[in-house]
């Protein structure tokens, strides 16, 4: 196995690690920079636990191999909030209890916020498509929808 | 397991040339899952996203040149191209969720070799032609002539397709895709079908392209089916001949998914449906200009 040293940018830090060339961006994340907001579900693209934007475009972390990240720029859920403030897209899921045991909710709030970068007052057939491409198994995406109208909202019209 | 990030064709293709078990990807949606499931792991992975014209999706004179690693998403963000490519714009747009459309790419839909693949059939009957890199330069290929079977092209192994060239649609023609999954979002193709249609000024088909996936070993023109909508006004009876020949054409398995027969009925199903999407977005098309 080779090991290859890797520069990027996480959650506006530069950070730097050794990885396997066959290792997956969501272990190095997890496993190299203690970053344990992605999650592995299905660890073949299909379930979005692990979503993580790189470069402005959501992707799943568990299909990136970890040397395709140098020179990355890398937003992780971790990166949502700041220092002392939840992102309106989390708080809108802890009010709306939009997250049950919580494993789907990182990927969730990565690939909401993926929507609301690029159109800030979605539909909420727009919503439902934009998360398509992550799966809850308790919940329901009832009230994970209507967490991220709601959040959108907010960011649209700040208190 | 090396992975490798060329930035030039050449490069890439030394690489593989020089490692038997060494594979190319784009976006790695077939090949991370493919490994999971088992598959022996290669002894290299050469990325392809650093070389700029894999990225690439330009218009040069009449000719769009779509890199064979750009994502589905540039193609669906990519307004002209939609514009004139709205039934493979389609196609690339219903592979996967945002996050994988994202990664896939055209390049890796046709190299997977899938039966099933979306893109296949939208870039056949559009007459695209694969660009491929190999020992001795570039070749180029129909998109039809790429795969021989199920996980099977005609590549040699140190080829590389570099992109697809498109020329752009002649005045009043427009392509469509549609496909049958048991939900509405993110499944594999039960029946895929691809139409482009060109109308002459009276309203009748001067020109028709049928291509049907995941019901054969690989993607299936039908000249029967494209015989019986030229000529035609696309009315009932052109469309019946031509659903019956769509249908007659498919070679399909038995699966969890659909049984030969549901198979073949949906294919003509979709075959008359795509010819009138690509119709009414002809004549759309044409009462806008009108208009204007």
């Amino acid at each position: 196995m080779s090991r290859t040293h890797v520069n990027c940018e996480v959650n506006g830090d530069a950070v730097d690690f050794l990885t396997e060339d066959g290792e997956s961006l969501l272990n190095a994340l997890r496993d190299e920079l203690g970053l344990i907001g992605a999650k592995e579900g299905c660890g073949t693209g299909d379930c979005g636990a692990c979503s993580v934007i790189m470069d402005g475009r959501l992707q799943c972390a568990c299909l990136i191999f970890a040397p395709e990240a140098d020179g990355a720029s890398i937003t992780t859920c971790e990166g949502l909030a700041s220092a002392d403030e939840l992102h309106p897209l989390q708080q809108c899921f802890l009010e709306g209890a939009a997250l049950q045991c919580g494993i789907c909710t990182p990927g969730f709030l990565i690939a909401a916020k993926a929507l609301l970068d690029e159109n800030p007052d979605p539909t909420e057939t727009e919503v439902r498509y934009a998360l398509a491409g992550n799966l809850c198994r308790c919940t329901g995406y009832d009230k994970i929808v209507r967490s991220v109208l709601e959040a959108a909202v907010q960011i649209r019209t700040p208190a | 397991m090396k992975y490798a990030a060329p930035t030039t064709i050449d490069e890439a293709r030394t690489l593989l040339a020089g490692d038997a078990e060494a594979i190319v990807f784009a976006g790695a949606t077939d090949v991370v899952p493919q490994m999971r499931a088992g598959r022996p792991e290669p002894s290299m992975v050469i990325d392809l996203k650093k070389i700029d014209r894999l990225m690439s999706v330009s218009l040069d004179g009449d000719t769009w040149q779509v890199g064979a690693a750009a994502p589905s998403s540039a193609l669906t963000s990519n307004a002209a191209f939609a514009a004139d490519f709205p039934g493979l714009t389609e196609a690339a747009g219903l592979i996967g969720s945002d996050q994988i459309q994202n990664r896939s790419s055209l390049g890796g839909n046709l190299c997977n070799a899938s039966p099933a693949a979306d893109s296949v059939p939208a870039l056949v009957v559009n007459d695209a032609v694969a660009v491929i890199a190999g020992a001795d330069g570039e070749r180029r290929v129909p998109v039809a002539d790429v795969v021989t079977g199920p996980g099977q092209t005609s590549l040699a192994h140190d080829e590389i397709v570099v992109c697809f060239e498109l020329a752009r649609p002649a005045g009043g023609t427009s392509d469509a895709y549609l496909r049958l999954i048991p939900r509405t979002e993110m499944d594999i193709a039960v029946v895929g079908a691809g139409v482009r249609i060109t109308l002459d000024d009276s309203g009748n088909v001067s020109a028709a392209s049928v291509a049907l996936g995941a019901v054969a070993p690989t993607v299936v023109r039908v000249p029967a089916a494209e015989a019986a909508l030229v000529g035609s006004s696309l009315d009932d009876a052109a469309l019946a001949t031509a659903a019956a020949a769509a249908s007659d054409a498919c070679n399909p398995i038995d699966d969890k998914r659909g049984t030969i027969n549901y198979r073949r009925q949906v294919a003509g199903v979709l075959t008359r449906r795509a010819a009138g999407i690509a119709a009414d977005r002809i004549r759309t098309r044409n009462g806008q200009n009108g208009a204007s």
